[in-house]
């Protein structure tokens, strides 16, 4: 094994967007690493200054087509907190059961479709396809599941046109979601055997020290509402956020990379929420987890797939639960009176927290806007991964390090056209690489 | 926007040899029409049947050199980099077609198209030396000779099998170019516009969606981007008469296909300028 080599990855495969990779070794030491991002900038921050409030959840839903409702979300939440309304009932309900579709639809297409051919050594799955139809078939069924949810509520299951501030445009009749619950009790099996058959999956010993940070709520596993914590004593509301993380823009990367003040890198993500949250899970995701060899958390990257697999399931569980509670409301939106402010919001997205703020005059028309999504959070976390990875299996062949060094990549479902995008930044820190 | 669709035939029955060769190709975007391909979660394992998936990075790492029998490019072009980049696309495609607004059109980011350049970065860069970017977003057709455009942000995935479908088989897709009002009469919805004095784009906006923001209680807010011969002035009077103020009315255009003629012009015609 020559002492002195790199590994580069020039077009990172089945993640969303555009990132290349390089490690750096001279003498068996790992010298250098980069995770770059150079899918281009679109400038969602300033494309949004002088829009009015109503238009930030279809435009920011262009950030990213695979998790469009989580930039609605927390774009709504954001805007409300400036006009003082708080949804609740069954309008809150529906939103969390449209983001249950989005967790299944996106979680679904990452387990099977984009992680599970890493695990099982193909390129791809179609590929996969030809050996295993039938859990390709079933795959896609699930994933259609979720899709189906966000379809019926949101109008179209990539950016979905339904969500506005205040409320939906129109709320579905009882009878509509009922229609939904016979697929849904076939994927709550399907899920259980998602999560048994993730089990089986060989997985790298490798566990990091990890400081986890998601949301909170007393009530629920968390999707739109809560409290920030991490499992290193961080409990602080949202609009608190940019007290304690701040944005480095580093030279390697069109996406900023965003840290803890004073403490560094974190991971958002199914892992953090899982460790964080899995008192509030049911108590048949709590099952199937411990059956699957799982305990009340997880520090091992490469198992995100078996935790996807349990928050599909609770997902899913979720989703039937509000449909059989669900009473159709009379209006699909509380009124709103418009003022000027600045609004926070944070939300669950599949990959992690999403947060967004937005400063507004007294006509709602946006002055300034702050988005900063979860794989910009996880961009130096993954950075430190495969440090850690490289050094540990430095005797692999290159191509074998290779797939594994991508696949620690895609441990993170990284979210690379979501993680592109520009802001101001007050801060630029001394240790920028390079 | 396309310019020409001569010689399709010619194009087409090179596309039909045994097993084509399909490449999805990315510029800047939100990666949302390429993941169309992979919600059609019924028609999926059949299409990978009909073709040769030889290039498609979000959801393979294996890549089959080209040329390519058919591209699909999603993405408007914003660097130096993809502005280069598309040429080679084109050079080993036999057909290239673009899906999506950002590639017809030039997508949402071509919002910065419309303001000072210099002015847009100086207010959004930190360190901008490290950054690549051109002063506009602009779409496929202005770099490269484009076969097919299908219309949408997002494409509808039903379109998309159809395009395809239609391609792999030597006929012309059936991707109507009439308004999205034709798709809303036919779903029997009741006109937001006249019945509630709600804003919507349905007359000049290019069908292919199925209407769905008026069947939601919603107004057309013009994913599809114009339709053939838009009467946008007309609209634009319309949407005065129940209300609309200017600025609305250029907010309107300035949407996902902003920088399509017929909306950008519209645009310019109600800005107010200081």
């Amino acid at each position: 094994m020559k002492s002195n080599r790199s590994i580069k990855v020039d077009y990172l495969a089945r993640v969303e967007g555009e990132g290349s990779l390089t490690v750096k070794m001279k003498s068996g030491e790992v010298t250098d690493v980069k995770f770059k991002i150079f899918e281009p900038p679109r400038f969602f921050e300033a494309l949004l200054r002088g829009r009015k409030y109503s238009e930030a959840p279809d435009i920011t839903s262009r950030i990213c087509g695979i998790c469009p409702i989580a930039y609605q979300m927390s774009s709504v939440h954001a805007m409300e907190s400036i006009f003082g309304v708080k949804l609740d009932g069954q309008l809150r309900e529906l939103r969390r059961l449209f983001y249950c579709g989005e967790w299944i639809e996106s979680h679904v297409l990452h387990v099977y479709m984009l992680h599970a051919p890493d695990f099982l050594g193909y390129q791809d799955a179609i590929q996969l396809a030809k050996d295993y139809p039938e859990v390709v078939q079933k795959a896609l069924r699930l994933k259609k599941i979720g899709n189906n949810i966000v379809t019926l509520i949101g109008g179209r299951e990539i950016h979905p046109i339904n969500v506005r501030v205040g409320g939906f445009y129109r709320v579905p009749t009882k009878r509509e979601l009922n229609t939904l619950l016979e697929n849904l009790e076939w994927a709550r099996q399907t899920a259980i055997e998602t999560i048994k058959f993730t089990a089986t999956l060989p997985f790298p010993e490798f566990e990091q020290d990890y400081e986890f940070v998601s949301l909170r709520h007393p009530d629920e596993y968390p999707f739109n509402e809560g409290r920030l914590v991490s499992n290193k004593g961080l409990d602080i509301p949202i609009r608190e956020y940019e007290n304690h993380f701040t944005e480095e823009h580093v030279a390697h990367s069109n996406a900023l990379h965003s840290v803890l003040k004073n403490r560094g890198n974190y991971f958002v993500g199914p892992l953090a929420r899982y460790s964080l949250n899995f008192d509030k899970l049911t108590p048949a995701c709590q099952e199937a987890a411990r059956s699957a060899g799982l305990g009340e958390s997880c520090y091992n990257p490469f198992k995100g797939i078996i935790i996807r697999s349990v928050e599909t399931l609770y997902a899913i569980e979720e989703a039937i639960r509000i449909i059989k509670n669900y009473e159709m409301t009379d209006a699909p939106t509380v009124p709103l009176e418009i003022k000027a402010g600045v609004g926070y919001g944070c939300t669950e997205a599949p990959r992690g927290i999403l947060y967004h703020r937005y400063t507004l005059d007294d006509k709602g028309n946006i002055l300034n806007a702050k988005i900063v999504p979860p794989t910009s959070q996880n961009q130096k976390t993954i950075e430190n991964d495969l440090r850690e990875f490289v050094k540990n299996n430095i005797n692999l062949p290159t191509d074998k390090l290779t797939w594994q060094c991508e696949q620690t990549i895609r441990n993170y479902d990284p979210c690379i056209s979501c993680a592109t995008h520009f802001l101001k930044l007050n801060i630029v820190q001394e240790d920028v690489e390079e | 926007m396309a310019k020409e669709r001569k010689s399709l035939t010619g194009r087409l029955s090179a596309a039909r040899a045994s097993k084509p060769k399909l490449a999805v190709w990315k510029f800047s975007s939100c990666d949302g029409c390429q993941l169309s391909l992979l919600d059609c979660e019924d028609e999926l394992l059949a299409v990978a049947g009909a073709v040769d998936i030889a290039n498609f990075p979000e959801a393979s790492r294996a890549v089959v050199k080209g040329p390519y029998d058919i591209s699909l490019v999603e993405g408007s072009i914003t660097t130096p980099h993809e502005a280069e980049r598309i040429h080679q696309v084109r050079r080993q495609s036999k057909l290239l077609i673009t899906i999506g607004a950002c590639a017809t059109a030039g997508g949402i980011q071509a919002l910065k198209n419309f303001k000072d350049v210099k002015d847009f970065i100086s207010a959004v860069y930190a360190s901008p030396e490290y950054i690549e970017t051109l002063a506009k977003s602009t779409p496929i057709a202005d770099h490269v000779f484009v076969d097919f455009e299908l219309r949408g942000c997002p494409i509808n995935k039903y379109q998309l099998v159809e395009v395809l479908n239609a391609f792999l088989n030597g006929r012309k897709p059936n991707t109507p170019a009439y308004s999205v009002c034709i798709e809303c009469k036919r779903r029997g919805n009741i006109c937001v516009m006249v019945a509630q004095g709600t804003a919507c784009m349905g007359p000049v906006v290019h069908a292919g969606c199925g209407a769905i923001c008026p069947t939601y209680n919603r107004g057309c807010y013009g994913c599809f981007g114009p339709k053939e011969t838009p009467n946008t002035s007309s609209l634009a009077e319309w949407w005065k008469q129940i209300g609309v103020s200017e600025e609305d009315i250029v907010r309107g255009f300035r949407g996902f296909n902003a920088y399509a003629d017929a909306f950008r012009k519209e645009s310019e015609l109600h800005e107010v300028r200081d």
